[in-house]
């Protein structure tokens, strides 16, 4: 079962791991100063979510956070493709979207983790609850003033959902060995949270006048497999980059 | 939250009213000024402004800026231009012209020792009741 744990546990931890450095690559370019240190600060909440979660795993005798985020092959990680994503053109409407679309989905999942019958794990969601208050908050009124306001913003904000839909869509792709996590009582059907995550973001969009369609099943191919190893075309040259320092001295203490 | 107290108009995260203002095309966002409340009921002190385009941005934006290392329970924004100053070139304003040094407190220093030599005076009086 001890598997099955560390495939939840990953799915969550992966997808942090990524999206705090794909954000951090914003560090310096953000639109003002202010926006950029806060931004920069989020990148930062969440690459320590993703130590948080690694660390339950730890416990457990499994690997250490350095070694789970910095010496794993490319088929062990469990991330959605969404955060893998490169930041394109560096268009912050993008950035924006994407944050808007992962902090909505964590909101929801981490909700439902509080209720978690694996103890560890509710502890740990109720206190990253914390920092994604801020984080949904910050993005969820960022979408809803730029939605709202001049006519490129609009347009660019809806090139960038449609673009992050169908990725965002396999946040809630189901797991390997889902059904046992869901008999334990450690999670509930990712296809449940999805209609929950459906239900936060769509009025927000209404209101904002950005357009969604549901993705069919057949469409999806290109953007799934991320929860069961495997990895967006982006992923090699994002890890070469992440892993540079670390590999440059392995045996190095950080 | 409706208070007769002008200072209490409270931002609550998740009902926070976007009010609709529109910005013009490369119009400058207006700066705010910043305070940070330490601990509850301790008057909140002012740490500095920043861009924001409107209040409720500016609270988002405060928080990362002025409240990320230090304790904080609670933050103030108000727009810059609510704020009327005196001009420091005007200073002399707040010089005394003749020695004021009574409303300081080094006045207060000495009272112990006065009261007691007060009563000293007294008590040859007092023996002859």
């Amino acid at each position: 079962m001890i598997e099955v744990l560390e495939i939840l546990i990953l799915s969550l931890a992966d997808d942090e791991l990524f999206i705090g450095h794909r954000h951090a690559e914003w560090i310096g370019l953000g639109p003002i100063l202010e926006e950029d240190i806060a931004f920069a600060s989020i990148a930062q909440d969440e690459t320590g979510h993703a130590q948080a979660y690694y660390q339950i795993l730890t416990d457990l005798g499994l690997p250490t956070p350095d070694e789970y985020a910095f010496k794993r092959e490319a088929s062990a990680f469990r991330s959605a493709h969404l955060v893998e994503l490169p930041n394109f053109e560096y268009d912050y409407g993008m950035a924006l979207m994407r944050h808007f679309l992962y902090d909505a989905a964590e909101q929801v999942r981490l909700d439902a983790l509080r209720k978690s019958a694996y103890e560890p794990l509710a502890g740990l969601a109720e206190r990253l609850l914390r920092e994604e208050k801020y984080h949904w908050l910050h993005a969820r009124v960022w979408i809803q003033r730029l939605g709202r306001s001049t006519e490129e913003a609009h347009h660019r904000l809806q090139a960038a959902l449609d673009q992050l839909f169908p990725y965002a869509w396999m946040l809630f792709e189901e797991m390997p060995h889902e059904e046992k996590m869901i008999e334990a009582g450690w999670v509930p059907p990712s296809a449940e949270l999805r209609m929950r995550w459906l239900e936060k973001i769509s009025p927000i969009l209404m209101e904002a006048n950005l357009a969604y369609s549901e993705p069919k099943a057949d469409e999806l191919q290109a953007f799934q497999g991320g929860r069961h190893g495997i990895r967006s075309p982006y992923f090699d040259s994002l890890y070469a980059e992440m892993t540079e320092v670390s590999a440059s001295d392995p045996e190095a203490e950080w | 939250m409706s208070s007769l107290d002008p200072r209490i108009r409270r931002a609550e995260p998740e009902l926070w009213e976007i009010p609709l203002r529109s910005l013009e095309p490369l119009e400058h966002w207006q700066t705010y000024e910043v305070f940070v409340m330490r601990t509850r009921g301790s008057q909140a002190q002012h740490v500095g402004s920043l861009h924001a385009p409107d209040a409720e941005m500016a609270l988002i934006l405060a928080k990362e800026q002025f409240a990320r290392r230090s304790q904080c329970v609670a933050l103030w924004v108000v727009p810059t231009e609510a704020i009327l100053w005196t001009n420091p070139e005007e200073e002399e304003i707040f010089l005394p012209a003749t020695d004021k040094s009574y409303r300081e407190p080094q006045g207060y220093l000495h009272t112990r020792e006065r009261i007691e030599r007060f009563k000293d005076r007294l008590k040859p009086l007092q023996s002859y009741d």
